[in-house]
């Protein structure tokens, strides 16, 4: 049976497959990323050696990581920063809400936390009757139009600069404009002014340092550190499998998180925060709280198998490359993160059996797993999804199958036999191809059945 | 408030970190931490500091960051005065530094002190926002700032333009060397911010086109003195 998640990939998935206008805007979008990245990649002395080092050191915080998750958190606090553990998504908003009240606070803005997507924190702010606005660019024009981020790194990939400014004036009625940069500009003009008024800014983390005690935050456009500068409370949301060991770790890690990422050598901005206001600095928050989050990471850390992609630092490299997310789109997988890193983590996070449909979204191609900056075994695990998805619940017809299908290989004469008398049949069942049940009907859609030889070979062999 | 569920969570933790990963075949090499080697893979730089200067340079025009090289204080401010009159500045907003203090004198146009506490929305209203800075980086072209050493958080991002004083000193090879000179420092007593600066703020979320001043400055210029 199919889950219903499953059923709407696969209505979504049909559909964008054949929008070629849709495919077109997606290669566009992505060949200048192409060009830069592999740029910016020839830069490096050795990429690979860098991969290697980057894995090493994520394996080394994992797999320690209660270890670093204690020391981080001890420098944080010794600093004045607040720490929430979160087991779940309830936790985390729940917190986040009865701070905005106890703060008495109207006005929040967010930059670009992942993190936030994945626990639906917009929603639960706004009914509690605060006001939400994303700041990052991409991510307040998909806000506008109340819908998910196509794309964890380039949320609003998908649309045109046309359907932008439709956007804008319909929403802010700015007057229509094809320019990119005035597009820019009108959205920077609205957003200072949440800027100012904000009671509290709510950023992501992309790295933990444990030995310091500090998060690093990586973005181009300034909006986090708008965020983490102007409201009086900051609030940052970080999943707990982004701890790194050291300092130094990050040499290594901002330049591959840019160059994997968008193509450059390093993003415009890459901040450390390391506790609230000092008493020796002249502004910045009077409060920091870093709400630490688990949502179903401690259970993907139990599979040691799969253990690598909490490795994954979100760079977004394997979507660019992956077949099926450029032909399919991010929409389609109904999922906080998109792309093969997605499809091998939404079932750890959100349920095997709803989302090992995912597992299959896939040409084993193994683009993704080449590309991964911290040489996470993607394809892999896409595969071993699909064997424990089998395993946690055989199919009886599939089983019966495979089972027969073994009896006869292993039993040749049969097969040769079962085979020249199924001959005469043959234009039968390609007659009944299109009066198949589904699924059926649907595998034999594009597949050819070939005529079977008048010989088989291992006749022909024996009589050589 | 309470601090949530931290013993449940790191008891999870240990509890699923009983069954050991593969290591991965760098790490199986006898010390793992030795063999993590950025200087060796990050893009090379040169070994001197001419070469290095080049090299920032380059970055700069490459990232669109306006580079001013001039020989002592006095310059400086010249050089300042110019960049006033062509970007027309009415009104600064600085901190002070020895430095950056005879630079922005010169300069003869109103300036707000962070150290005097700005409103947030009179900060805004500045033409330009004038620091100091930790380190420049050759390799990336990019500027290391700290809440202490650059007037807090807010003065290199709100307003518009956003001028950086350095001296040749503070320039080093490469990410390493800026992380390294960062934990020297400071030793253990951090500021709550720090930022590595690299060109003026940009976007390429419409259509993957590159635009300046997406929500940060749209101008930085960094003043050298030699």
């Amino acid at each position: 049976m199919l889950s219903s998640f499953a059923a709407k990939f696969n209505t979504r998935a049909t559909r964008l497959t054949a929008d070629l206008e849709h495919r077109a805007k997606i290669r566009s979008a992505l060949r200048s990323y192409e060009k830069a990245r592999d740029e910016k990649k020839a830069l490096f002395q050795d990429w690979e050696a860098a991969r290697d080092g980057a894995a090493t050191i994520k394996w080394e915080a994992v797999n320690h990581l209660d270890a670093y998750l204690g020391r981080f958190v001890e420098k944080l606090e010794a600093r004045g920063t607040k720490v929430f553990w979160a087991s779940n998504a309830q936790e985390a908003r729940d917190y986040i809400v009865a701070l905005a009240k106890e703060k008495g606070a109207h006005s929040i803005i967010k930059s670009k936390t992942m993190t936030s997507e994945e626990i639906h924190l917009n929603d639960s702010l706004r009914q509690a009757g605060y006001e939400v606005v994303e700041s990052d660019l991409g991510e307040f024009i998909v806000q506008l139009r109340e819908e998910a981020p196509y794309h964890l790194v380039f949320p609003a990939m998908h649309l045109t600069r046309t359907e932008i400014s439709d956007l804008f004036h319909e929403k802010l009625h700015s007057a229509p404009t094809d320019n990119p940069e005035q597009l820019t500009m009108i959205a920077r003009r609205e957003l200072r002014l949440k800027y100012l008024r904000a009671d509290i800014g709510i950023s992501g983390a992309n790295f933990g340092i444990a030995e310091t005690g500090m998060i690093s935050i990586t973005e181009n456009e300034g909006n986090a550190r708008l965020t983490t500068a102007l409201p009086r409370v900051h609030v940052a949301l970080m999943g707990i499998e982004k701890v790194i060991p050291k300092l130094s770790d990050l040499a290594l890690f901002l330049p591959m998180l840019a160059t994997a990422g968008t193509g450059q050598q390093i993003t415009c901005y890459n901040s450390l925060i390391g506790g609230p206001r000092q008493p020796d600095e002249p502004d910045g928050p009077a409060e920091f709280h870093l709400v630490l989050l688990d949502n179903g990471r401690t259970q993907l850390l139990a599979d040691a198998e799969q253990r690598d992609a909490l490795h994954c630092i979100r760079c977004g490299a394997c979507l660019n490359v992956c077949p099926i997310f450029r032909n399919v789109g991010g929409h389609t997988y109904a999922t906080t993160y998109q792309g093969p890193i997605g499809s091998v983590i939404t079932p750890h996070l959100r349920g095997l059996m709803d989302w090992k449909h995912l597992s299959y979204a896939s040409s084993l191609c193994g683009a993704c797993t080449e590309v991964c900056p911290v040489k996470i075994d993607l394809h892999h695990h896409l595969l071993h999804n699909r064997r424990n998805a089998v395993a946690r619940n055989p199919d009886k017809w599939e089983r019966f199958a495979f089972r027969a299908f073994a009896r006869l290989t292993a039993n040749p004469g049969l097969l040769d036999k079962l085979v020249r008398l199924s001959r005469p049949f043959l234009p039968l069942v390609r007659a009944a191809r299109q009066i198949m049940p589904p699924p059926i009907k649907g595998w034999l859609a594009s597949r050819e059945l070939p005529a079977i030889a008048l010989r088989s070979f291992r006749n022909y062999w024996k009589s050589r | 408030m309470n601090s949530g569920k931290q013993k449940e969570i790191l008891g999870r933790i240990r509890e699923a970190l009983k069954v050991s990963a593969p290591i991965p075949h760098i790490a199986r090499r006898q010390n793992a931490s030795q063999l993590v080697q950025p200087k060796a893979w990050l893009p090379a730089v040169p070994p001197d500091q001419a070469g290095q200067l080049a090299l920032f340079q380059k970055n700069c025009l490459q990232l669109k960051t306006e580079f001013c090289l001039v020989r002592g204080t006095e310059e400086a401010g010249r050089v300042a005065k110019e960049l006033r009159e062509k970007y027309g500045w009415s009104l600064a907003a600085s901190h002070h530094q020895i430095q950056l203090d005879a630079v922005v004198r010169t300069l003869g146009i109103e300036t707000l002190y962070m150290e005097d506490q700005p409103a947030q929305t009179a900060l805004e209203k500045c033409s330009v926002g004038i620091t100091a800075c930790d380190a420049l980086i050759a390799q990336t072209g990019s500027i290391l700032l700290t809440a202490r050493s650059a007037g807090g958080r807010a003065l290199s991002v709100l307003p518009p333009h956003h001028l950086v004083v350095a001296q040749i000193n503070q320039l080093v090879a490469d990410l390493p060397a800026a992380i390294d000179l960062f934990s020297a420092r400071y030793d253990g007593d951090y500021p709550s911010f720090a930022t590595f600066i690299t060109g003026p703020s940009r976007t390429g979320d419409i259509e993957r086109i590159l635009v300046l001043g997406a929500h940060g400055p749209r101008m930085l210029t960094v003043i050298l003195v030699q």
